[in-house]
């Protein structure tokens, strides 16, 4: 057995690579342990996306607490991390959205050399188009909010985006003419599944147990109303504390606990085209039309909008958003509008009224949440599990994490960021 | 594609529709009575269920009325629709959950 041989917890390294093609790839084996669950854990998180699997990462590294197991529906990162368009960026309004995404962008900025995983972190930056006057406006003042929160950016003239984004349709008698835009030079793209994988592999090796196609089906609450236990498919699991990150599915599991959430679950949809030659080598989203695209490494263009504007748990998405969507980019990239797409689908997001997280305690005592990212958990997952595992590590919400608690809901203290995506969602 | 039969106009396409959410929550009251708790309940939580749902749609390029459907979240099959002040036919209970 690969297990038996030491080798898991070598690294992966230049060297690696070259030995193994010398030996025919036959020493390679899975990247992370998929042990039976045990009867009884610290922490049992639900949800192996990339807020659970970051949440267990920091317990295990941070707080050394290594009994832990993830438990996962279906297939780590098969959720929202595996649907998502990949762009990570920090372009907030209010400080402590900036001072939370800003935080996670840095951990980003070094998570390949943390986790000992390629995630393919690439700042390409990215660029959002005004179209009018007033967009213009908002750009500027959006602009300003950011400066004023430590967060770089700039303004950006259509001469400099012309250049910057050939193909982009800046002529006056655009269908979406440009009057200008800004970019955030730090953001960009990363390889999503390497996220998902990356933090399993990292997890696993301090001892985590990452236990997939083990669904919940309850919870089991002591005399003094603390879950103690989760009931799962694969069997009952005792925990000392238990936390959720499961996104669109986070009121399903309330429901089971016995609270409700401000969350309602939209679907997000995303395209890929067939690959092309390098055409776009940012990151470009629209004001006007909501749509944004980037280019992957293989040469797909990644393309997503607006959310289908009623309630879902499809995860494919409906044609009108689907036309509208694919409608703005043949419209404000004429070369591409006769490229052909490969695959479409949809993940399943929590939106929040006020379209910023949850972190924290629940109503339930032993219970914790990390949910209400809606169309923008990709970018926030280190930082998602840095502040999670802060909270049930020490008992005290992370200071990052402090305003998002649920409690504002009944205090009114909301952080509305719901123009910080640029996308009328 | 929804295929929506709106009850003053007849089945149109969903692009002529917005939805409003969930169904038969009551404002709580009176006002000076209501807690914190209650009011923020009220106002932000939902029961968002994975299945059949009672919703409010608008017919908004259409005759712009208000009305309900009842509509399965996860496969958009819609099982009704019904005028606003009307029970749903299926499960009359208070607060749009389908027991």
């Amino acid at each position: 057995m690969y297990w038996d041989s030491g080798l898991m917890n070598q690294g992966y390294s230049g060297w690696r690579v070259l030995l193994e093609g010398f030996r025919g790839q036959s020493g390679w084996g899975p990247a992370w342990r998929s042990p039976e669950p045990a009867p009884e854990y610290d922490v049992v998180v639900i949800g192996g996306g990339g807020h659970g699997l970051a949440t267990a990462y920091y317990l295990a590294k941070t707080y050394g607490i290594r009994k832990v197991a993830v438990l996962e529906k279906g297939w780590i990162g098969g959720g929202n991390t595996g649907r998502n368009t990949t762009v990570v960026r920090s372009n907030y309004y209010y400080r402590p959205s900036a001072d939370l995404y800003n935080h996670s962008m840095q951990l980003y900025e070094g998570l390949s050399k943390e986790l000992n995983y390629n995630v393919m972190f690439s700042q390409r930056g990215m660029i959002t188009l005004a179209h009018s006057r007033h967009d213009l406006e908002a750009a500027t003042r959006w602009v300003g909010a950011m400066r004023l929160n430590g967060v770089d950016s700039e303004m950006m003239p259509v001469a400099e985006i012309a250049r910057r984004v050939p193909a982009l349709d800046t002529s006056a008698s655009a269908r979406y003419p440009v009057w200008g835009g800004f970019i955030q030079k730090r953001a960009g793209t990363a390889r999503h599944d390497a996220v998902a994988w990356g933090y399993a592999r990292a997890a696993s090796n301090l001892g985590v147990d990452i236990i997939q196609n083990c669904e919940v089906t309850g919870f089991v609450k002591d005399g003094t109303g603390r879950v103690i236990s989760v009931m799962t498919t694969r069997g009952l699991i005792k925990a000392g504390k238990i936390a959720m990150a499961v996104a669109g599915h986070s009121t399903a599991l309330a429901e089971m606990a016995g609270f409700r959430l401000p969350i309602t679950s939209y679907a997000l949809q995303a395209f890929v085209s067939e690959p092309l030659k390098p055409v776009i080598d940012t990151v470009v989203l629209s004001l006007a039309t909501g749509v944004y695209l980037s280019q992957s490494d293989k040469g797909g263009l990644v393309i997503g909008g607006a959310l289908d504007l009623y309630p879902s748990y499809a995860q494919r998405g409906n044609i009108p958003t689907m036309r509208n969507v694919l409608g703005a980019v043949a419209e404000q990239y004429p070369s591409l509008g006769r490229v052909r797409f490969l695959r479409q689908w949809a993940g399943v997001v929590d939106i929040c009224p006020d379209s910023s997280p949850i972190l924290g305690e629940t109503p339930i005592d032993g219970l914790y949440i990390n949910c209400g990212w809606g169309t923008g958990g990709f970018k926030a997952i280190p930082v998602g599990g840095t502040v999670l595992a802060h909270h049930l590590a020490t008992g005290e919400p992370h200071r990052l994490a402090r305003a998002f608690s649920l409690a504002r809901f009944t205090s009114g203290a909301l952080i509305d960021e719901a123009a910080a995506s640029g996308i009328a969602h | 594609m929804l295929l929506i039969e709106c009850p003053w106009c007849g089945p149109r396409d969903e692009v002529e529709f917005q939805c409003g959410g969930q169904s038969h929550i009551e404002r709580p009251g009176p006002p000076e009575a209501v807690s914190d708790e209650r009011w923020g309940a009220y106002l932000f939580e939902r029961i968002n269920p994975k299945g059949l749902h009672r919703e409010r749609w608008v017919h908004a390029f259409g005759c712009r009325r208000w009305f309900n459907i009842a509509r399965n979240t996860a496969t958009h099959e819609i099982i009704a629709v019904y005028r606003m002040g009307e029970s749903s036919p299926d499960a009359p209970s208070g607060d749009g959950a389908v027991p």
